[in-house]
């Protein structure tokens, strides 16, 4: 659509604008400030300089829970996307059964991340929860607060229980939009299923998945209330992803200073990170 | 191989459906059943969980405040983001490009590193533990979903629309009102809607804004989870009952939340 200049449509969003830089430069300034100061307490302030900053970056703690995020963010980047992408394309197109799949699908996106947590948590406990009774009645030594690996899996499994539904509905959406035309063309010529899918239908989802792997990537490096119900980030630090360790630093061990300088190099990284992404997912848009 | 391809969506949608099943089938246990023996399902069905809940103030008050926050947060974040989706899917000005970029970084700020500030900042203009400051807080990643969501719809409506209804002699409001927010109608519906989950399913930032007056209803769960020897069956009923109000959006809003994203631009 062609665009008219008028500068009076700041005025439109002036609203907006006053709003979220409100909420988000002075809580930003507030992180900055404490960035680079020292206190010992009593509201006593003392020039610190880059110190936190260099601290951060060098410590083995923060290299680890970056780790384990990035180790989280991938695998269930690499599980959601194909799976959701798997479930769309066995979706019905028309009929009833599509609002019912819909609704039922939707179902974990809106309960509370709490809840979410608390609910894995009971349903993979060993003695009263039915996956853990499961796998321990199949022969599985099988108990998430006592194992490194058997906490990773819950962890993933919940995250994968969650947020699958997002991808299938981008997903669904970008293939309801393909006409039928498309696909009696592929018919005539004798296209397979796997050319229909690579040539038809994986174009016509790119914008979509786009802004699921986007979503996703964002909203898994963030994630911080599900995983500390469900383990607390242990056993041990097994599962302390990036923000449960910083949210220990700042309310648990109120080192301020350490605490917000980790926050801004934790926000840069998202913001790289989904910079990157969006410029190679968008790159032959333009051409 | 098409004949088959309803067991997939089946298998998944059982996998969705088994961790809520056991905290509804919780939710209807004795404490005793519960961690006494391993039933699949209630042997003795109790209502008394969900009696402690609907005649505990402390219970079912969390409920009211955890909508309250939430419609406001709504309202709030579709009306300020209506004129500036409008603006950006209309006009262009200066710096347009670098503000929609800059509102769509608010939606990666990790929640985790905001709580502090935001604590500091709510207490310092008085509003902390007020619907009103949570609402607020939570505008910060909603404003910018729902500025997004609309603006997509709203490219979708041909300009000539516009146009014909200055020829027809309807002033600016006039025009938004009565002919333009009818038209996006169903994009108005899928920004409530994602700003209704979003803001109903966080906790952190709700939970450090309020103390007593408007504490949303996770976060008496968790203190319940911590307090009173984890009471499982009181736990399951309350988590149970978070799962109402999303069910019930879900279904009004069916047939527009695959769209709603699909037609945003990224």
């Amino acid at each position: 659509m062609n665009k008219t200049v008028n500068q009076k449509a700041w005025f439109f969003v002036l609203p907006v604008l006053v709003l979220v830089a409100f909420n988000a430069i002075v809580p930003l300034m507030t992180v900055v400030n404490y960035s680079v100061q020292e206190t010992f307490g009593d509201n006593i302030f003392f020039w610190a300089g880059i110190a936190w900053f260099e601290e951060v970056l060098t410590s083995s703690r923060f290299h680890a829970s970056l780790g384990r995020q990035l180790t989280f963010t991938f695998t269930i980047l690499a599980i959601e996307v194909p799976l959701g992408v798997i479930i769309a394309l066995a979706m019905p197109r028309k009929g009833p059964w599509v609002s019912v799949c819909l609704v039922l699908m939707a179902m974990p996106l809106l309960i509370p991340w709490n809840v979410v947590g608390a609910m894995w948590n009971i349903f993979g406990l060993p003695e009263i929860g039915l996956l853990g009774k499961t796998l321990n009645v199949m022969g599985f030594d099988y108990n998430y607060t006592r194992q490194p690996g058997d906490a990773w899996f819950t962890l993933i499994l919940m995250d994968v229980w969650h947020w699958t539904s997002l991808v299938v509905l981008l997903a669904y959406a970008g293939l309801v939009s393909i006409p039928d035309a498309y696909y009696q063309a592929a018919k005539i010529d004798g296209a397979s299923s796997w050319s229909i899918f690579r040539y038809i239908q994986l174009p016509k989802m790119k914008r979509v998945l786009t802004i699921a792997i986007l979503l996703r990537f964002m909203d898994s490096f963030n994630i911080y209330t599900e995983p500390s119900v469900l383990t607390g980030g242990g056993p041990g630090n097994s599962t302390t992803l990036l923000s449960i360790d910083l949210v220990k630093i700042a309310l648990g061990q109120f080192d301020l200073g350490p605490a917000a300088a980790m926050s801004l190099v934790y926000f840069l990284v998202i913001l790289l990170m989904s910079w990157i992404f969006y410029t190679v997912m968008t790159r032959n848009e333009d051409q | 191989m098409k004949r088959f391809s309803w067991v997939i969506p089946t298998i998944y949608i059982i996998f969705l459906m088994l961790p809520i099943y056991w905290l509804v089938s919780m939710s209807f246990k004795t404490t005793n059943e519960i961690l006494g023996s391993f039933t699949l399902w209630p042997q003795s069905v109790t209502l008394d969980n969900y009696r402690t809940i609907f005649t505990d103030p402390t219970w079912y008050m969390g409920y009211v405040n955890s909508i309250i926050y939430v419609t406001i947060n709504t309202v709030l974040s579709v009306a300020v983001a209506l004129p500036a989706a409008y603006a950006f899917s209309r006009y262009r000005f200066l710096g347009d490009k670098h503000l929609f970029f800059w509102l769509l970084t608010n939606r990666m700020a990790p929640a985790a590193v905001f709580a502090l500030p935001f604590f500091q900042l709510y207490s310092a203009i008085g509003i902390f533990d007020t619907h009103l400051a949570v609402a607020l807080a939570h505008t910060l990643f909603n404003i910018p979903l729902a500025v997004w969501i609309l603006e997509g719809f709203m490219s979708g409506v041909p300009k000539q629309l516009d146009e014909t209804a200055y020829v027809d002699g309807y002033s600016f409001p006039a025009f938004f009102v009565k002919i333009f927010i009818p038209t996006i109608a169903a994009g108005i519906g899928v920004a409530a809607f994602f700003c209704f989950m979003f803001s109903w399913v966080e906790l952190l930032l709700a939970k450090t804004l309020t103390a007593v007056a408007a504490k949303p209803i996770a976060a008496t769960m968790t203190k319940t989870a911590s307090s009173s020897g984890y009471e499982l069956g009181l736990l399951a009923a309350a988590g149970t009952l978070t799962i109402i109000p999303g069910a019930i959006v879900i279904y009004f809003v069916r047939n527009y939340i695959a769209k709603g994203f699909a037609l945003g631009r990224v």
